[in-house]
């Protein structure tokens, strides 16, 4: 019994002391992040690396699930003679939360997972410490940079994916199932707001998620044990835990954002 | 490993792309016209009962939007609704014995504030009231006005 109660008190200890690290981490990436202004160059290559190269795989995901959308919402509306409405439900859904939140969450697997990885291997083969030795400050030359890039690569992912998400959509209600154009834009233009929808939901959740996915990947990295075993775990760490910090968020911004409406 | 060049290049058609993304969703796809209507006049109305209507339903007149409802408010002495419409600038038109009723998109769609025109020489100004109002039709009460003459006209048979 008493054995238990102590390996449970040893989980929630390091659990805390995880958390704690982590908090501390995120205040010194902060910290380094002002010394970004004199050298633009590292944040373009990292933008190159998490926006530029995850933009296959956010354009063929929006296409299709703005085509499910389309499909599935054409399939279910049209017994109710409702299918004017199709463009109001592609884009709401997709602006207030598939937007953001499939995108986080391609990124978190696309890009998140190679982040802790390169950094997870630059701790293992001892190039962070070896920075450190020669007074370069790996924070503000690895760390900084990676952070930085993802923040303002996603919210730009998510608005990618939302609008090629409502093409799409387009594509399969107008081209395919012949509801009207007019009716498909106006229908769309009359219910989404620009402030309470589009700012609300793209604009400020991607912008949230792109702080925790970013934190989680490259803290998990930076935290990893130095082995091979480590580094996969910690990969398999950032995608999990940015996984369920995105749903989760999501839920407590839309309850915070959605609640009047 | 690419040169600068063609980084700075990729990198160039990342953001814009993402920007043109984002213009689209404002243009497009959410109906950025809405924001004239912040800088419209306001004309209040009073209404007995509003039924749905909610802040930012369209106002139209000829089922044209010449605006939208940017407030909702009771009034402290006579208990009317007291609706506070803003209408488009573009429209400075519109008589001052001009109607309000509140009216329905379909059979259950949703509910906005109807305009007919007047016939008067004066037009409305910000801050002036719309004095001929129709309230909403309220489902449950046309119902229970049928009920209540059919059953009438049970007894009398």
């Amino acid at each position: 019994m008493s054995g238990w109660l102590q390996w449970l008190g040893r989980y929630a200890l390091a659990r805390i002391a995880r958390l704690g690290r982590g908090s501390l981490f995120f205040l010194r990436l902060l910290g380094a992040l002002s010394f970004l202004s004199n050298r633009p160059g590292l944040i373009v290559k990292q933008i190159h690396s998490v926006g530029f190269l995850s933009l296959p795989i956010i354009l063929v995901s929006g296409l299709f699930v703005g085509m499910v959308l389309g499909l599935q919402g054409y399939i279910n509306l049209v017994d109710f003679g409702a299918e004017s409405s199709l463009g109001t439900l592609v884009a709401l859904s997709l602006v207030r939360e598939l937007g953001p939140v499939v995108a986080a969450l391609l990124y978190a697997g696309r890009a998140g997972s190679a982040l802790t990885a390169e950094i997870g291997l630059m701790k293992a083969t001892e190039q962070l410490s070896c920075m450190e030795m020669m007074a370069v400050d790996p924070f503000r030359r690895v760390l900084a940079p990676r952070f930085l890039a993802g923040f303002i690569a996603m919210p730009l992912l998510a608005g990618i994916f939302t609008a090629v998400g409502i093409l799409g959509g387009y594509f399969v209600a107008v081209e395919q199932l012949g509801v009207d154009s007019g009716t498909f834009w106006s229908q769309m233009q009359a219910s989404v707001q620009l402030e309470d929808d589009v700012i609300n939901g793209v604009v400020i959740k991607s912008i949230a998620f792109g702080v925790v996915a970013n934190w989680i990947a490259v803290f998990e990295g930076y935290d990893t044990l130095p082995t091979s075993e480590g580094i996969g775990r910690a990969t398999t760490r950032t995608v999990v835990n940015t996984s369920l910090a995105v749903l989760g968020l999501d839920f407590v911004l839309t309850a915070l954002m959605f609640r009047g409406i | 490993m690419a040169t600068t060049k063609t980084l700075e290049l990729t990198v160039g058609v990342f953001v814009a792309l993402g920007l043109a993304a984002f213009f689209m969703l404002a243009m497009k796809v959410s109906d950025i016209t809405s924001l004239a209507d912040e800088k419209g006049y306001r004309v209040t109305a009073s209404f007995e009962n509003i039924g749905g209507l909610k802040v930012r339903a369209p106002v139209t007149m000829a089922g044209v939007r010449v605006g939208r409802v940017i407030g909702i408010d009771i009034d402290r002495q006579n208990y009317e609704a007291v609706v506070i419409l803003s209408i488009n600038p573009k429209y400075d038109q519109l008589p001052v014995d001009s109607s309000a009723s509140i009216l329905t998109a379909g059979l259950l769609g949703e509910q906005y504030v109807g305009l007919e025109p007047g016939g008067a020489d004066n037009y409305l100004k910000d801050g002036d009231r719309v004095k001929l109002t129709q309230s909403a039709m309220v489902l449950e009460k046309l119902i229970g006005r049928l009920v209540t003459s059919m059953t009438a006209g049970d007894k009398a048979k």
